[in-house]
């Protein structure tokens, strides 16, 4: 099969995808794996993979034929940990028995996916987590440890998982990286209640959890290569998508603000335009790196997004729940609920205000990513480190 | 009034090949002609301006021309390029009166200008670089505030930019716009002392000057609004010009400086500053960038597009010359280095063509956010 590299040629093929298996008549599942297998559910990937081998840019040409012919899709944000950590670690450190096994049900959804990264003891210093893998004689790694802030272990099928297997190493060298069989018994995930009263973390539990050798990704002890193209992927999502004005958590307070002239007053008048003009300006600012990124220019603008989204959407919500006056004094609902999604606008303000203190958390601290800036882009020296060749076994915990 | 108002189309925020070649000539340019220690020993002697640096800037380069159609002797080019100089001109505080002759009296004799008459004579000398001119108003004016308090062509402006340098000044009355020659012996230019020593301001007095009309008052009104938006629209580039030298600068001297045995960059707390100035920066120019575009294509949207520029850079100009000085430590308190230059032009330019909160103010009518 010749590779695809232009849009008509791609719109041909999705067209006969849908001569092929109507979605009127096709079931949902069955409609994604046809899809899959014509090499239209991922087009940058490899053919055979679910791809073409086609630009990534050509994506939306198919995206677009196959909204407008009401075909289903795959929830991409219900699988977003498979589709956008997962798998490109997979196909790319994964081998060809692994990437024909796991990346075709994952791209349909029917095995979804979680990443057993995080620990009690680790978290920006991920590097120094301390669960434990030990080959036993059959060749089978045995693992023990605790890890934490796992979205979706509850519904998971498999999780890509990264244990200490030296520990007479650094602890950047010591680490290997696996895919962790969730239905195994000794995996245990709890319901990790948080700040809104939901739960929408686990934390999982691992008890002599065998994973075959067959379920490692890369070579022993180099785990932690693989794990920064996982992370890497984490917060490439960012700034794809076109956002229109008032688009983000400025929205709700903007309208409040139209509809409801009686809560207006002039301090929050003020801080209400200054919030408007910094929500503008990083709408504009995503819309930038877009444009830079479609021309092939990508800028390191991307680094800076999440920090300035996560300080908006926090004082945007402080400032939500004080206009509402006595409303703010409420809260929608306190019953521990385990949501599939996060939706932030879908709630009260409240929530909002709530959930998004963990913007400035999740997916790395703020405080992480400034130094990511100021090293990476900045070319500011780091600061002097005594962990990075001494033995994990022998720094303090 | 529940949905927000959304630009009618989706701007370019990218530089073109020909902006960047623009700027390379520009930035070689004035790193020729117009180092620090040039500017510095400019702004204590009485020769603010360099004629010569106007000259390659205007005429060589055709800068002061991108506004002006090729008919009337100008380049043809927009409000995206003017802005790329703007942001050259920051960089490089060179005093050189660009946004005041170039820009804002340019756009004023724009909205006035047929084929020919008297603000297409003028617009021709001005494109070339020839002559310069400059609004008469104070420099603190915004684009939406009150009309002229000017007689007919009697009294006295305040803190009017680059007054010194023009050799016509475009006068704003009760009864119209009218076009006054700098030499008239009725027009007297006071120089003021001003905090910007590298955008020199001065005291206009007119007593019963020979003006030639351009407009009536309504037209005139019209116009000034209309050169004051482009100022205040395109003033934004030169505020993300400021903000990234500051940048540059200290993160370039606190690599080199050693404290403590380190170098002072090193230290987390001065890293996250630096950080987050740099997220202040590429902010600043997606908003720059926005308002030029939207000038350029004549945007309905372009009143929110430089208002919400304004409100933004400004601010982030005064806070990258602020962080500039304290980085510099000691060395940021002395004359001899430039630090203090891009303090007195940010904060200057942060009342220019009005502040932050007055471009708040006109977010908040045209956004419909309205006040209490």
């Amino acid at each position: 099969m010749k590779p695809a590299t232009d849009a008509a040629e791609l719109r041909r093929r999705t067209r006969d995808l849908l001569a092929a298996h109507p979605p009127a008549t096709t079931g949902r599942t069955d409609f994604l794996r046809a899809r899959f297998d014509a090499g239209l559910a991922w087009v940058h990937y490899p053919v055979g993979l679910g791809g073409l081998d086609a630009p990534r840019s050509l994506q939306q040409v198919v995206d677009a034929e196959l909204a407008a012919a009401g075909a289903p899709d795959n929830d991409p944000r219900r699988i977003g940990i498979g589709l956008g950590m997962a798998a490109p670690t997979i196909l790319g450190f994964g081998t060809d028995e692994q990437k024909r096994r796991f990346l075709r049900p994952l791209w349909v959804g029917e095995e979804v996916w979680c990443q057993l990264f995080s620990e009690p003891g680790a978290g920006s210093d991920l590097a120094a987590l301390a669960t434990r893998a030990v080959q036993d004689e059959t060749g089978d790694w045995i693992v023990d440890g605790q890890k934490v802030w796992t979205s979706s272990a509850h519904l998971a099928r498999w999780a890509i998982l990264i244990a200490r297997t030296d520990p007479d190493q650094p602890k950047h060298r010591g680490i290997s990286y696996f895919i962790c069989d969730m239905t195994d018994p000794g995996v245990e995930v709890r319901p990790l209640r948080q700040i809104t009263g939901e739960a929408e973390f686990n934390e999982v539990f691992l008890t002599g959890v065998r994973i075959p050798d067959s379920h490692r990704l890369g070579p022993v002890g180099e785990g932690w290569k693989v794990a920064l193209t996982t992370l890497m992927n984490e917060r490439v999502s960012i700034g794809g998508s076109r956002i229109p004005r008032e688009g983000g958590m400025i929205g709700p307070v903007a309208r409040t603000w139209r509809e409801r002239p009686e809560l207006r007053t002039p301090d929050t008048h003020q801080r209400l335009l200054e919030l408007w003009v910094e929500a503008e300006v990083a709408r504009l600012t995503g819309e930038r790196l877009r444009q830079q990124l479609v021309a092939g220019q990508p800028g390191p603008e991307g680094s800076g997004m999440k920090l300035a989204f996560a300080r908006l959407n926090q004082e945007i919500s402080g400032l939500e729940v004080e206009l509402l006056g006595d409303e703010g004094l409420l809260y929608g609902d306190w019953t521990m609920v385990r949501p599939e999604l996060v939706d932030f606008t879908g709630r009260d303000a409240g929530y909002r205000y709530l959930r998004s203190k963990g913007n400035s958390i999740e997916g790395g601290t703020s405080e992480v990513l400034l130094n990511i800036v100021a090293e990476r882009v900045l070319g500011l020296p780091a600061e002097p480190r005594n962990d990075k060749d001494a033995a994990w076994k022998d720094l303090s915990r | 009034m529940t949905a927000p108002v959304q630009p009618p189309a989706t701007p370019d925020l990218l530089y073109s090949q020909d902006e960047e070649d623009l700027r390379s000539a520009v930035r070689a340019l004035l790193a020729d002609r117009a180092a620090a220690p040039t500017v510095i020993a400019a702004t204590e002697s009485d020769t603010p301006y360099d004629p010569q640096l106007w000259a390659s800037l205007a005429g060589s380069i055709g800068a002061a021309g991108l506004l002006v159609p090729e008919k009337l002797g100008g380049q043809g080019a927009s409000h995206r390029e003017a802005a790329v100089v703007l942001e050259e001109l920051g960089r490089s505080v060179a005093p050189a009166p660009y946004l005041t002759s170039s820009v804002v009296a340019t756009e004023t004799l724009l909205a006035l200008a047929g084929e020919d008459g008297p603000a297409a004579a003028l617009l021709r000398e001005l494109a070339s670089g020839a002559r310069t001119a400059v609004l008469a108003v104070p420099f603190a004016t915004p684009p939406a505030g009150p009309g002229p308090a000017l007689g007919p062509l009697g009294g006295t402006v305040r803190g009017v930019a680059d007054a010194r340098a023009a050799d016509v000044l475009l006068v704003p009355t009760s009864e119209g716009l009218y076009a006054v020659e700098a030499s008239d012996p009725a027009v007297a230019v006071e120089p003021l002392v001003p905090l910007d020593l590298t955008r020199p301001l001065a005291s206009v007095t007119l007593t019963g000057a020979a003006g030639s009309p351009l407009a009536d008052a309504g037209a005139s009104a019209a116009a000034v609004r209309r050169g004051l938006l482009a100022g205040a629209g395109l003033l934004a580039s030169e505020q993300l010009g400021i903000a990234e030298w500051c940048l540059t600068e200290t993160v370039r001297y606190t690599r080199e400086r050693r404290q403590f045995n380190r170098p002072v960059g090193s230290f987390q707390a001065l890293k996250h500053r630096m950080a987050q100035l740099w997220l202040e920066v590429v902010s600043a120019r997606a908003a720059a960038r926005n308002a030029a575009d939207a000038l350029a294509t004549g945007s309905p949207d372009a009143p929110l597009a430089v208002a919400v520029a304004q409100a933004y850079c400004s601010g982030v100009a005064v806070h990258a010359a602020e962080e500039c000085v304290q980085l510099h430590g000691g060395i940021g308190m002395t004359w001899e280095h430039p630090a203090h230059l891009y303090l007195k032009r940010a904060k200057a330019d942060s009342l220019a063509y009005g502040t932050a909160g007055s471009h708040r103010q006109a977010v908040a009518e045209l956004a419909e956010l309205p006040a209490p």
